[in-house]
């Protein structure tokens, strides 16, 4: 049986079996749906495909999302490059990217959550071009970054409304890192010190998205959280170790994120969701509905 | 809680709960009705009245109710193909007190003339509940084949439909019988494992004692 709660769970059975994380993960899923290894297989490549597609169409797109608060700036950001090394600078760009095109209203692929998804993707693509990865590589890696997720989800939260930013973010990160870390031939374990670095790390970070919006900080944050993933992932391989064990770092999540006043939990009444420019433009964008409501309530 | 739930659904965005989710209740809803909708007054309550514009969830609730699918880019032009589609939508944000943050209510009008109250949330991550469809409580969620039925509130209906469906090799997953009033009209909701196929639901619907039966599709 391929049955893990907690990540100790799923890095003992990978060490036992010999097997990378991404094949307990892998069969895990196989066992748990009742469906072939290939049709799993095949579902997941079919996301790597939706990943793809959404990450080399943000790079392109130059405008603003509909509410005229985010976008571009993936492709801003890949002009030129100024200081980072060019893993960093394509995570971020790929992170920009694909959150800029969930921003607006294109197709992505939730990872943990759709406010979320550029991180795993980011870091996972920059990886995989730098390493010159085959689609196979990164469709195991998503295997590896669900199974920490699907931990995540089961002892503590991915809901910034549950547990603020640090749930979906945090969460991504750790999905990230530990599945980079698997990627580079790091053992199970570092993957798991990895987990816990990148995690540790946006412990506290609150949901204060500006107008209720997924656009601010969000696609901005989602190119920084790539990169710190990438971060987690880097110390990890080298033999930093976590002093906390990802598990508790998990739960510790958990209990932050309980703590939060519902006000920082997605709600947007508190934070940069209160500052002057973000009260001005919350008013500036629920001006039109209601024009819109009253024409259409005429026309009809 | 499968690792599809994590990486995964593809969809529209910018937000599983307000956009994804919006879809699939707009596509339930619609698959409720049966047939093509003619008109549609969609309530929004809580953070859906809040922030439906700049979350898409007008456009996503409009496009699920043309029956598309959450991953549908066509849901961004969706008032524009409503329009087309010869369908009169109009929203109306309200700020009453709901138990569910998310929660929205369509009174549907078909191309038949036939109408139909339903209301749903979206509880997360782009999954939903339908809570109540023409005045009785339900609970639907979507993700199994399900039966619906409207029936004489006598004994041995629910054993009936049940016993029709074992026939069949059709498990039930879920169910949920309610009624307005005692001796009155029921409703009752099964989720299965397998799909329900239309001769089954033609026998169930030829019982005397059931006024409407119905198959929804999983979303």
């Amino acid at each position: 049986m391929f049955t893990f709660k907690t990540i100790a769970e799923l890095v003992d059975l990978a060490t036992q079996k010999q097997l990378p994380l991404s094949e307990i993960v892998w069969r895990w899923e196989t066992e748990r749906s009742g469906e072939t290894p290939d049709i799993i297989w095949e579902k997941m490549r079919l996301r790597l495909d939706a990943i793809k597609e959404s990450a080399y169409a943000g790079i392109q797109e130059k405008n603003k999302t509909f509410n005229n608060l985010v976008g571009g700036d993936a492709y801003r950001t890949n002009q030129q490059t100024y200081l980072l090394g060019p893993t960093a600078k394509k995570a971020l760009v790929y992170a920009l990217a694909v959150s800029e095109v969930n921003a607006n209203m294109g197709k992505i692929v939730a990872c943990p959550t759709a406010g979320s998804c550029g991180i795993v993707p980011g870091a996972l693509l920059a990886a995989a071009e730098q390493l010159g990865c085959s689609d196979e590589v990164l469709v195991r890696a998503l295997f590896t970054a669900a199974g920490i997720g699907a931990v995540i989800a089961q002892n503590a939260s991915v809901s910034g409304a549950v547990g603020g930013c640090q749930a979906e973010c945090g969460s991504a990160a750790a999905m990230a890192a530990g599945a980079v870390v698997e990627m580079l031939g790091g053992a199970p374990e570092q993957s798991a010190h990895a987990m816990a670095l990148a995690l540790k790390n946006t412990l506290g970070l609150v949901c204060d998205p500006v107008a209720g919006l997924v656009e601010v900080p969000c696609v901005k944050r989602n190119g920084f959280i790539a990169v710190h993933s990438l971060v987690g992932a880097e110390m990890a391989l080298s033999g930093v170790e976590s002093a906390i064990p990802v598990d508790e770092v998990i739960d510790a999540m958990y209990r932050i994120g309980l703590a939060l006043p519902a006000s920082l939990r997605e709600t947007a009444e508190a934070g940069l969701a209160k500052t002057p420019t973000a009260v001005a433009i919350t008013e500036k964008l629920l001006k039109p509905v209601l024009v819109c409501c009253v024409f259409l309530f005429q026309w009809v | 809680m499968g690792v599809f739930d994590i990486v995964g659904p593809i969809m529209i965005g910018p937000s599983s709960s307000h956009t994804a989710g919006a879809a699939r209740l707009g596509k339930l809803a619609r698959t409720i009705l049966g047939e093509e909708p003619a008109a549609a007054t969609i309530i929004l309550y809580g953070s859906f009245a809040r922030t439906y514009r700049g979350h898409g969830t007008d456009k996503a609730l409009i496009g699920g109710l043309l029956n598309y699918a959450a991953d549908n880019p066509l849901i961004k032009q969706s008032y524009n193909l409503a329009q087309e589609a010869g369908i009169a939508i109009v929203f109306q944000p309200s700020d009453r007190e709901v138990a569910h943050p998310n929660t929205v209510e369509f009174q549907l009008r078909g191309k038949s003339g036939k109408t139909s109250v339903i209301t749903g949330m979206s509880i997360g991550g782009g999954q939903i509940i339908v809570s109540q469809i023409d005045g009785f409580p339900v609970e639907l969620t979507g993700d199994y084949p399900s039966l619906i039925t409207i029936h004489m509130d006598t004994p041995g209906v629910i054993a009936n439909v049940t016993h029709t469906l074992a026939e069949a090799g059709i498990n039930i997953a879920q169910m949920k019988v309610s009624r307005q009033l005692r001796g009155a009209d029921a409703l009752m909701i099964l989720e299965t494992d397998q799909a329900i196929p239309t001769p089954v639901i033609d026998v169930i619907r030829a019982m005397t004692a059931i006024k409407i039966a119905m198959a929804i599709p999983p979303l």
